[in-house]
């Protein structure tokens, strides 16, 4: 096997040809770091690499800089997320060589969500570049050896560079184009949004295994459990880009609402196996938003543990 | 056009507060035809200015004229006769008007009484859109004559982004997706081809982020 | 047929009501009326097509306009009935009268007694 681009451990087990599993853990508003270590030792030993996600929803929380550190500390994997929103060309590439410098060694490229959804919605923002150009942007610093003015680096940062795709998003037919594109840039690998739709989602990746771009990069299906009914109505409302059938919610009414969790978790289960078998999936990026703890039990119950070591 | 909306009267009143004497300065220009600053709107201003004042028993005394363009100083020397006999001039004009103003009558005061909005046009009876932001280097060409630059929220040379949903923009249920119109466009018109690219980062020098900017053409100099 | 309206009520009259501006209803109100009613065709039926239903949002500009100023936004409001309907601007007339007398003189001008302009 060729020379590893990062040698992250993410790179290393979709490389090994493992089905791959991923966390994610949102940083806390404040700088309480213990309560992030209790949510980060729900995640220990359970997915190959953690996302940091990065003022989410346009919410402002500790750098995700910063937290995915504190991962690296507790013997963790980050895939420290950036988004094009709050910061310019110059911050984006300070912070490439600072993650590089702390230890990270995943990063992924987001657009970021509109600040009007989040708790400073009077702030000014950046989109400097685009997450297409910060793909391009932190590849040509890893490949090259270059900035993007093109003078060199002394040491260049060396991150497995991931990118996010949203089938559900409009219009649908352009969407595997618009994946294809961000494989163009660079990408090593792809997030998906949480898909809930199985059905546009098998459409969808039959295109991409099409198109031959499953052949290009590792393509990680995401998947979020639904902790209630209220969860799913309220994504379907405020989160841009969602697409939660009504199947899925008469599922979830289905059944009297202490069973709900348990009901968000048995599809979320079916969902991973069928992700084990679909063609063109390299893995699951499991999204369990403010639901850290519940981890262990899904992952056991996914059949995904223990992790591979490679 | 330069498009503008009025000032709200309460913030025009909280300006002239202290004053007793005003002049209310209008333009021929961008925003008479966008209805914000012509001299139908320097009257109706006058007008609500003089009721407020005549309530709250603190007459003012207000004079008006409208020009035929505020950004342009051969016109602005039209006011000079008297211009230092007011308390404070309101402009009506788009945020060029005042700042000309204020550069050619030192000694005078000058309010905005409008909040200047963007560069756009009428979609339909009083309803105005962006199209423009003025970024110093069009790139529409690329985009079959529409701008992502100021018409996506995120100003994406490569979108749509993932919230893009039913041909509007995650911001709000009212704004279309700039990007949902170009990738159609591209898409009926069999050159889709054009966005299978990864665009170079703009050159924001051009723009406002190169400081403020200034167009010399030798050839007009005399 | 004869009807008769209060003596307060100045009415001034116009082809249609689209021909009413904003500008119009601030100078009554700032020369000291106490209200300004305009009383147009039923909509639907202007003679002009949308004279009326222009009219009708001049006068809530106006309403707005006195809001922010903080005078009773009641001091102006459109009507609408059709010519035929005598008795009904008669009825109209006292109506508003009434409720202009009510908010009390306006305070561009409290020492003049009450009047309002139609
Ligand atoms: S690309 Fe720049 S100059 Fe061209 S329309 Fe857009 S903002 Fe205006
Ligand atoms: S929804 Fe469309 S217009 Fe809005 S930010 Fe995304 S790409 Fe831009």
């Amino acid at each position: 096997m060729d020379e590893y681009k990062s040698g992250s451990n993410l790179e290393k087990i979709l490389r090994a040809g493992h089905f791959a599993f991923t966390g994610e853990c949102g940083p806390p508003k404040g700088a309480n770091v213990d309560h992030l270590k209790k949510k980060f030792a729900h995640l220990k030993g359970m997915v190959d690499a953690v996302n940091i996600t990065d003022n989410q929803t346009a919410v402002v929380r500790m750098s995700s800089l910063a937290a995915s550190h504190l991962l690296v500390h507790e013997g963790m994997e980050p895939n420290f997320q950036m988004v094009c929103r709050d910061r310019n060309r110059l911050a984006i590439t300070s912070d490439i060589l600072g993650a590089h410098a702390l230890g990270i060694r995943n990063m992924l490229c987001l657009s970021g969500d509109h600040q009007s959804f989040g708790n400073h919605t009077q702030a000014k923002n950046v989109h400097d570049i685009d997450s297409m150009q910060l793909i391009r942007l932190v590849t040509n610093m890893r490949d090259k050896g270059r900035f993007m003015n093109d003078e060199e680096i002394d040491v260049p940062p060396r991150l497995f560079v991931g990118a996010a795709c949203n089938p559900f998003a409009d219009p649908f037919e352009y969407r595997v184009y618009r994946l294809a594109n961000k494989i163009t840039a660079g990408a090593d690998f792809i997030q998906t949004q949480c898909i809930f739709n199985m059905e546009k989602f098998r459409t969808f990746m039959h295109q991409a295994v099409d198109m031959g771009l499953t052949e290009k990069c590792f393509i990680l299906a995401g998947v979020t459990p639904m902790k209630n009914l209220g969860m799913a109505n309220f994504m379907a409302k405020f989160v841009p880009g969602m697409d939660i059938p009504d199947a899925l919610k008469k599922r979830l009414k289905g059944v009297e609402k202490a069973k709900q969790a348990e009901e968000g978790i048995c599809f979320a289960l079916e969902q991973i196996e069928e992700f084990k078998q679909m063609e063109g999936v390299a893995g699951v990026h499991l999204m369990a938003i403010e639901w850290e703890h519940k981890v262990p039990e899904i992952a056991e119950r996914a059949g995904v543990l223990p992790r591979p070591k490679v | 056009m330069i498009v503008a909306d009025r000032k709200s009267l309460e913030e025009i009143l909280a300006m002239v507060q202290e004053k007793h004497k005003i002049l209310i300065v209008g333009c021929r220009g961008c925003v008479t035809v966008c209805n914000v600053g012509g001299e139908k709107e320097v009257e109706i201003l006058e007008a609500s200015i003089n009721l407020a004042r005549k309530t709250s028993d603190q007459p003012i005394e207000i004079e008006t004229v409208t020009i035929e363009r505020q950004c342009d100083n051969e016109y602005v020397a039209q006011l000079k006769e008297g211009i230092n006999t007011y308390d404070a001039v309101v402009s009506l004009a788009c945020g060029v008007g005042p700042q000309f103003l204020s550069e050619a009558y030192p000694d005078q005061l000058f309010f905005p009484g409008v909040n200047t909005t963007f560069f756009g046009g009428a979609v339909s009876h009083g309803v105005w859109e962006e199209r423009c932001q003025g970024c110093g280097t069009c790139i529409i060409h690329h985009f079959d004559g529409l701008c992502p630059v100021a018409r996506c929220a995120k100003s994406l040379l490569h979108g749509p982004c993932g919230g893009s949903s039913d041909g509007l923009c995650e911001v709000s249920k009212e704004t279309l997706c700039i990007w949902d119109m170009i990738v159609k466009k591209k898409m009926e018109q069999g050159r889709l081809n054009d966005l299978l690219t990864v665009m170079e980062a703009k050159d924001w020098r051009s723009a406002r982020d190169g400081g403020p900017r200034r167009s010399i053409r030798e050839e007009l100099i005399p | 047929m004869r009807l008769s309206y209060p003596p307060e009520i100045k009415v001034i009259q116009v082809p249609c009501t689209g021909r009413v501006d904003i500008i119009h209803l601030l100078n009554a109100l700032e020369n000291g009326a106490d209200g300004v009613y305009v009383a147009g065709c039923l909509e639907g039926e202007c003679h002009y097509r949308t004279g009326n239903l222009k009219a009708r949002k001049r006068v809530a500009y106006v309403q707005k306009v006195l809001a922010e100023i903080g005078m009773e936004p009641d001091r102006v409001a459109m009507f609408n009935l059709s010519s035929a309907q005598g008795k009904r601007f008669a009825e109209i007339a006292d109506e508003i009268t009434a409720r202009i007398v009510a908010l009390g003189p306006s305070p561009v001008n409290k020492r003049s007694k009450t009047h309002a302009t139609v």
